[in-house]
């Protein structure tokens, strides 16, 4: 099991980005990380893959721990040769590079797999068998984003971190990515699952986390979180509207309620 | 046309010493964005090495060994020096490399002494010729080595997962590492690769005749073949270095005639005339990404 536990985490020496979160991430299931822009998820996912560094982020308090085992400071290499895999928002293929050269690069500590892993990926996304020779920045967005998580998987992870895998794409492509993250989950991978997309996200999760300015606000199975009036009302834009135009007091009040206030 | 034709064989020799230099430097820079300055003095120690190598073995044995051992140079001088900069502006790191390069040179340079040494080459001043043209030996064999070391270096970048995980780092160094590459491994061997490719370049320099004390200088004119041929670009440097190599021996050898004045003068600014034109019309040189700044 990958767990964070009251994590803090500091960008540039004065920016709390993260203020005690706690969240695990249970081989095999799909976990759903919901949160409004800055309320700190990309952060948390840095700090779950070892890319906090770069960012001047640094952890002051708490732990991230494998199996019990913490690896919070070790190098980004080290995370994915124990098979965490991190997909960075924004696709971020390496556009001079070929589809084949793009997952070979995701193969690079799996290299002995990379025949095995190859296969596997072309049949996840036939699509990028057909353009394996073609140069990745001409691919479409929905492709990339594809491209991007077959790269990930190419050392075939224990855990899959995504991070916001329906941005900028049309429904029906959000629809395949959703397929396609069952698939891959059917086949034995965790995947941490952080998206605008609430309802998708919630939809084929287990479990599911709201965060809220840097803390953990909610955690709870995703069944129940879909039927939650706050979370339909925030994060899947259902119910209460009229009353919220209606009535000053109900937009107090909405501002009231947006904050849960641990 | 003999004497342009000759000219140009003289060229693609220097030329492919420059086209060496220049793949060491546009390597460094793809994977730091950092212009080193040490390659000067990792030629320098290259061809002093290969002087008093060439003594007790052969010329042939003494080049790989010494290529070997300067790649190490500048693996050891990247660890100590450069590794712990990482992060800090790129200019401080370029001015590291600058004292790397005086240290290295003024050590390297204190073994040539004041008796002439060569570095033991066999071809010397003997010409061959190739289809009626005159062509020093020594300038075909710097070219065929350039064409075999860039062959070498083309394949590396290619088919290795390191080399391949250079490219990869050289474009999204954060998305590099989410795959697992290790930038600390990126850093080493484009490191162990300037030098070696810097020895090399030293040794043709420095074929047929005495050393020069002061031949570090030809690393220079480097500098503006990789700003022509685009900073990140490996085959840019190439075609740009070969060019560059070429207008010079031509000019050197007509400058004569069209300016008397200058004497023998107007071979070394020939480069950075070449540059400054093609900047004139290409920006960002003959092969360069547009975006070379990086956000």
């Amino acid at each position: 099991m990958l767990a964070v536990q009251n994590l803090e985490v500091v960008y540039d020496d004065v920016v709390l980005a993260l203020r005690g979160v706690s969240l695990e991430l249970p081989d095999g299931k799909i976990v759903a990380l919901l949160g409004a822009n800055g309320a700190g998820k990309s952060t948390l996912l840095r700090a779950l893959s070892g890319l906090l560094d770069i960012h001047d982020g640094e952890i002051r308090k708490g732990s991230v721990t494998l199996d019990g085992t913490d690896i919070g400071e070790r190098k980004p290499a080290d995370f994915a040769r124990r098979g965490i895999k991190h997909v960075l928002e924004g696709r971020r293929v390496f556009k001079e590079l070929t589809v084949e050269e793009n997952l070979r690069v995701g193969a690079y500590t799996a290299r002995s797999k990379l025949a095995e892993n190859t296969e596997r990926v072309y049949g996840l996304f036939p699509k990028l068998a057909d353009m394996r020779r073609s140069t990745a920045g001409y691919l479409s967005g929905g492709e990339q984003q594809m491209l991007a998580i077959g790269r990930a998987l190419m050392s075939d992870p224990r855990y899959l971190l995504l991070d916001e895998p329906s941005l900028g794409l049309a429904p029906m492509i959000v629809a395949q990515i959703r397929d396609i993250v069952v698939e891959i989950n059917s086949q034995g991978t965790g995947v941490l699952l952080v998206e605008q997309n609430a309802a998708m996200a919630l939809e084929i999760a287990s479990h599911g986390y709201v965060m809220e300015n840097g803390r953990i606000v909610m955690d709870r199975p995703a069944a129940e979180l879909l039927k939650d009036q706050d979370v339909r009302e925030f994060y899947l834009g259902l119910g209460a509207e009229g009353e919220v135009k209606s009535s000053f007091r109900d937009v107090k009040h909405y501002r009231r309620r947006k904050r849960w206030a641990s | 046309m003999t004497a342009f034709l000759e000219a140009v064989g003289e060229g693609l020799g220097t030329g492919s010493v420059y086209a060496l230099l220049a793949l060491g430097f546009v390597i460094i820079y793809k994977a730091m964005q950092v212009i080193s300055f040490a390659q000067p003095a990792f030629m320098l120690a290259g061809i002093v090495l290969v002087s008093y190598l060439a003594e007790s073995v052969n010329f042939w044995a003494a080049v790989p060994i010494a290529v070997a051992a300067v790649a190490l140079l500048a693996l050891a001088v990247e660890r100590v020096a450069i590794r712990p900069m990482v992060g800090k502006a790129v200019f401080v790191i370029a001015i590291i490399t600058l004292g790397v390069d005086v240290v290295v040179r003024v050590v390297a340079g204190a073994f040539i002494g004041v008796d002439p040494r060569s570095v033991g080459d066999p071809w010397g001043q003997e010409v061959v010729n190739v289809a009626g043209i005159d062509m020093a030996q020594r300038n075909v064999a710097a070219l065929i080595a350039m064409v075999v070391v860039g062959g070498l270096l083309f394949a590396f970048f290619r088919f290795t997962p390191i080399g391949l995980a250079m490219r990869a780092s050289a474009l999204d160094q954060e998305a590099a590492m989410a795959q697992g590459v290790n930038v600390g491994t990126v850093f080493a061997t484009s490191w162990a690769l300037a030098g070696g490719l810097a020895a090399v370049a030293g040794v043709f320099a420095a074929t047929g005749g005495p050393i020069d004390q002061n031949i570090w200088i030809v690393a220079l004119a480097a500098l503006p073949v990789i700003i022509l041929g685009g900073l990140d670009s490996l085959g840019g440097a190439v075609l740009a270095g070969l060019l560059i190599g070429v207008v010079q021996a031509v000019v050197a050898t007509y400058q004569r005639d069209w300016v008397p004045s200058l004497e023998t003068n107007a071979g070394p600014i020939v480069p950075y005339l070449v540059m400054m034109l093609v900047l004139l019309v290409r920006p960002y040189g003959l092969f360069g990404t547009k975006e070379v700044e990086r956000v």
